[in-house]
C-alpha cells in the first residue's frame, strides 16, 4: 500500500509548476482575461506540448493514457496559477469520449484533443441547479437536438459539444459540430473571467449520437468534480501561500502583522484544514480508476468540501490583507473569481452532500 | 498510489492472525469498569495479569512496541508503516491487548530511550510497557499552564537526595500511578527554559499528597499533587540537570501523535449514524432530514480527509519523507472534527440532550453527552488548541514568534 505521489507524478507536477511561474504570471492571466474569448492559443498550444491536454488520452490517440489523478494534479497547478483555458471543458469530453465506447467518435476527436488542436466541451446542466442526467429536458428526435444549456464551459470556442440529452431511451449523450444549423452560442459575462462559459440553445441542431445511457455523462461529470477539487486546492494552498508571504512583510504597529496571533491564528486555521483534506481528493481520483463502488460518492464528497473551503480560503486571504486584497491591480481577485466558479458550476455543495447521503444509503 | 497489499503483506496478515488464534481468546475476563472508556476500549487497555502475558508474547514475535529494543521489551522491527497498520486492524478484530496508549508507554518510554541511564531503562521500560508500572505525568501547575516553563515546583539537592516542594495539576491517573515524571525547577537563577530538571518521583514517598479533580464530565480522572519536602534520590534525574526542557520535548511530540487519531473519530461518528437511524424527531427518524444528511456528510467528508492523510503520513514515514504541515495540524484537526460530530449528536437527540450520561431514558445511555464533553479534555491535554494554532503559524508556516517572556 502506498498512499502517495509517484516520482513520476511529483517530476510532472514540479516541472507544471515552473512552466507556469514562467509561462503565465497574473500579468498574462489579466490579458487572457481581458481577451475576446478568454483562450489563449500559444498557452494553451505549450500546455498541449507538456502533454497536459491528453493525459488520460491513449497512446494510441496521442495522448500518455494516464488516470483521472495525473489529470487533477495538473488541475492543481492551473488552478494553483490561476490558468485561463479549457482545461475543465476538455477533460470532461474526453472522459464522456472514453466512456462512450464509442471508438469512431474517439478516433475523430481524441487526437486533436491531446494535440491541442481542437477543443471539445461538455454540456449538461440545465435550469438552476440541475445536474442530473436523467433530469435534462433537452431532447433528441431523429438525430436533432433541442433545448437549452444556461452555462457551459468554453462553448464559444469549442469544435465540438458533447451534450447530455433525453431521446425515446432515456439519457444519452449527442455530439454537436461548430457550425451545425440551429446552434446558438452566446457569450455571458461571468464572474471568473479566466474561465469563460456560454449559453448553448439547439432548435432542430443535426448531432450524432455519441453514447445511450447515463454512465459517460456521469463520469464525465465525475471527473469534473475532481478536478473542480484539485482546482480548489491548488487555489486554496495560492491564498495561504500569499497571505503568509505578505503577514511575513507587512509591518504595522511596529512588527510584521504575521507575528500577531490573530493573523497568525487565522492562517494556523486555514492550513488545518487544508492540509488533511488534500488526501480526500488524491483518494477521489484514484477511486475514480480503481475503486468503482466508492467513486461517485467521492468525487461529490470532494467537490462540496473544496467548494466551501476556498470560500473560506479567499475569505481569509483578502481580509488578511487589507484594503489591498478588495482592489482592481492587486491579483487576489483572480483567485476570488475561480472560487465562485467552483463553488457553483456541476452544483453547489448541499446538492453533492444530499448526493452522497442518498448513495451512502442513509 | 497504489492502495492494495502486496502478497508479502499479506502473508503477513495470516501470519498476524495465526498467532491471534493460537494465544489470545476472548473470554470475557475483562476488569474494566462497564460504561467507562476502558471498557469502551475493551481488551486494549486490559492490565491484568493475561493481558500482561500476552503483550509479553506479542512483542516478543515483533508485533508490539516494534520500535522499542528487545532487550527492554519492545519488538525491535524495522519501521514498516503497512505492517503496523496491519497489525492494528488485526488485533482490533481480535480484541485483544494492544499496546498500551497512556503516559507511561507513549511518553515517558520515549523519553528515557533517548536521554535515560541504562540502569532506568532496565527497571523501568519493559515494566511500564507491560501495565506493571503506572505513571503519571507532573509538568501543569496552576501558574504554568500554556506557558509551561514557567513552572515553580522547586527541588534543591541536599546530599543525596533532591528535597522537591510544590503543586502539580491536571495529573491524569496519579491517583493510581506508583510512579510520576515531573518538570522540576533547580536551578532558579538561570533563565527559565534552563533551569529546569526531569525527574522520576515514586507516588509512594512521604510528603506526597493526591487529591481528585473532578472533570466536567463528573468523572475524577485527573488530580491536584500536592509535594512538601518529597526526597527523590539524586539519580532519578532524566539527562542532565537544567536539561529538563529538552529533554520533555520529546514527550510532548509524542502526545500530539497520540491525541490525533481518526480511527477513534471514526467510532464516535460510526454512533452518531446509528443514532440518527434510530431516533425519531417529530415523526420521522432523524437521518432523513435534510439538514441532518447536511452535516453527516460534510463531516464525514471531513473525516475521511483524516483518515487518508493519516495513510499519507504513514507512506510519507515509510519513504523516510518529513510530513511537515501535515502532521503537525492532526491535534488540531482531529480534536475540531470531534467537536462537530459530537455536537451533531447532541442537536439530533433534541431535548434528550439535556439528559446527564447514566440516566437510563437517554439516547445510549447518554455516551454521546460524554463524547461531546470530552472533546474538551481532547482539544485541551498536551496544549490548549491556541498553542497549537501558535505550532502550525510558527513551524509549519514560517511565521515570527509573537513577543514572549
Amino acid at each position: 500500500m502506498d498512499f502517495g505521489l509517484s516520482e513520476d507524478q511529483v517530476l510532472f507536477k514540479d516541472s507544471l509548476r515552473r512552466f507556469l511561474d514562467a509561462e503565465c504570471p497574473a500579468t498574462r492571466v489579466r490579458a487572457v482575461m481581458e481577451g475576446p474569448d478568454g483562450h489563449d492559443r500559444r498557452l494553451w498550444g505549450q500546455l498541449a506540448q507538456m502533454g497536459v491536454t491528453g493525459l488520460m488520452v491513449p497512446p494510441e490517440h496521442g495522448g500518455a493514457g494516464l488516470e483521472l489523478l495525473d489529470l487533477a494534479l495538473a488541475a492543481e497547478e492551473l488552478g494553483r496559477s490561476a490558468t485561463p483555458g479549457p482545461f475543465l471543458a476538455v477533460a470532461m469530453a474526453t472522459a464522456a469520449l472514453l466512456e462512450s465506447g464509442n471508438a469512431e467518435a474517439q478516433k475523430r476527436w481524441l487526437s486533436g484533443i491531446a494535440s491541442g488542436k481542437q477543443v471539445v466541451t461538455f454540456a449538461l446542466g440545465e435550469g438552476i441547479g440541475e445536474w442530473d442526467a436523467a433530469r435534462v429536458a433537452t431532447r433528441a428526435t431523429g438525430g436533432k437536438l433541442s433545448g437549452e444549456k444556461p452555462v457551459v464551459p468554453y462553448a464559444g470556442v469549442a469544435d465540438a459539444i458533447l451534450v447530455a440529452a433525453q431521446d425515446t431511451d432515456g439519457p444519452a449523450l449527442y455530439l454537436v459540430e461548430r457550425g451545425a444549423p440551429g446552434l446558438a452560442v452566446s457569450a455571458l459575462s461571468g464572474l471568473d473571467m479566466t474561465r469563460r462559459t456560454d449559453r448553448v440553445v439547439f432548435v432542430d441542431t443535426p448531432a450524432t449520437k455519441v453514447a445511450s445511457g447515463r454512465r459517460a455523462i456521469d463520469r464525465a461529470r465525475d471527473v469534473g468534480l475532481v478536478l473542480l477539487a484539485a482546482d480548489a486546492y491548488g487555489g486554496s494552498r495560492r491564498c495561504l501561500d500569499m497571505t503568509v508571504q505578505y503577514a511575513l512583510t507587512r509591518e504595522q504597529f511596529g512588527q510584521v502583522i504575521g507575528a500577531f496571533q490573530g493573523v497568525k491564528h487565522q492562517l494556523a486555521d486555514l492550513a488545518t484544514d487544508l492540509e488533511p483534506a488534500l488526501s480526500l481528493w488524491w483518494y477521489a481520483a484514484h477511486a475514480y480508476d480503481h475503486i468503482p463502488d466508492r467513486s461517485e460518492r467521492h468525487a461529490a464528497l470532494a467537490k462540496a468540501l473544496f467548494a466551501d473551503l476556498y470560500d473560506r480560503a479567499i475569505r481569509t486571504a483578502i481580509e488578511l490583507h487589507g484594503g489591498i486584497g478588495f482592489t482592481w491591480e492587486f491579483d487576489l481577485h483572480l483567485w476570488f473569481r475561480r472560487a465562485m466558479f467552483d463553488r457553483a458550476y456541476l452544483g453547489e455543495s448541499r446538492y453533492h452532500r444530499a448526493r452522497a447521503a442518498e448513495l451512502a444509503g442513509w | 498510489m497504489n492502495l492494495a497489499y502486496s502478497a508479502e503483506y499479506e502473508r503477513f496478515r495470516a501470519e498476524v492472525r495465526a498467532f491471534l488464534a493460537e494465544h489470545w481468546r476472548d473470554d470475557g475476563t475483562d476488569t474494566a469498569d462497564p460504561g467507562s472508556i476502558a471498557a469502551a476500549m475493551g481488551a486494549v487497555v486490559r492490565t491484568d495479569a493475561k493481558a500482561s502475558e500476552f503483550r509479553r508474547l506479542a512483542a516478543a514475535r515483533g508485533y508490539l512496541y516494534r520500535s522499542i529494543p528487545k532487550r527492554y521489551g519492545g519488538g525491535e522491527q524495522p519501521p514498516d508503516p503497512l505492517k503496523a497498520v496491519i497489525i492494528a486492524e488485526e488485533f482490533r478484530r481480535a480484541k485483544a491487548p494492544f499496546e498500551l496508549m497512556a503516559q507511561g508507554p507513549s511518553m515517558l518510554v520515549p523519553t528515557l530511550l533517548e536521554h535515560g541511564t541504562e540502569a532506568q531503562k532496565a527497571r523501568f521500560v519493559e515494566a511500564t510497557l507491560l501495565g506493571h508500572v503506572k505513571w503519571c505525568q507532573g509538568y501543569s501547575e496552576p501558574g504554568a499552564g500554556s506557558d509551561l516553563a514557567a513552572l515553580k515546583t522547586r527541588g534543591v539537592l541536599e546530599g543525596d537526595h533532591w528535597v522537591v516542594t510544590g503543586q502539580k495539576i491536571w495529573t491524569s491517573s496519579a491517583h493510581e500511578a506508583q510512579w510520576m515524571f515531573a518538570l522540576v525547577r533547580t536551578e532558579p537563577d538561570a533563565p527559565k527554559h534552563d533551569g529546569i530538571t526531569y525527574m522520576l518521583i515514586d507516588m509512594q514517598t512521604p510528603g506526597i499528597e493526591v487529591r481528585p479533580l473532578r472533570q466536567m464530565t463528573g468523572e475524577a480522572d485527573f488530580n491536584e499533587v500536592f509535594l512538601d519536602n518529597v526526597r527523590v534520590p539524586a539519580d532519578s534525574i532524566v539527562g542532565k540537570r537544567g536539561q529538563g526542557w529538552q529533554v520533555s520535548r520529546s514527550t510532548l511530540k509524542h502526545e500530539r501523535a497520540l491525541i490525533g487519531n481518526a480511527s477513534m473519530i471514526r467510532r464516535t461518528f460510526d454512533g452518531v449514524l446509528l443514532l440518527a437511524q434510530l431516533t425519531e424527531v417529530r415523526g420521522q427518524p432523524a437521518i432523513k432530514d435534510p439538514v441532518i444528511r447536511d452535516r453527516l456528510a460534510d463531516l464525514e467528508a471531513q473525516l475521511l480527509a483524516a483518515e487518508y492523510n493519516s495513510h499519507r503520513l504513514l507512506t510519507a514515514s515509510a519513504r523516510g519523507e518529513d510530513p511537515g504541515l501535515a502532521g503537525l495540524v492532526i491535534k488540531l484537526h482531529s480534536s475540531t472534527l470531534q467537536y462537530h460530530v459530537t455536537k451533531l449528536a447532541m442537536d439530533i437527540m433534541g431535548d434528550r440532550s439535556m439528559l446527564a450520561p447514566g440516566e437510563a431514558t437517554a439516547p445510549f445511555s447518554g455516551m454521546m453527552t460524554t463524547a461531546f464533553m470530552w472533546y474538551y479534555g481532547l482539544a485541551l491535554g498536551g496544549g490548549a488548541p491556541n498553542i497549537q494554532r501558535n505550532v502550525i503559524g510558527e513551524r509549519g508556516l514560517g511565521l515570527p514568534r509573537d513577543q514572549r517572556k
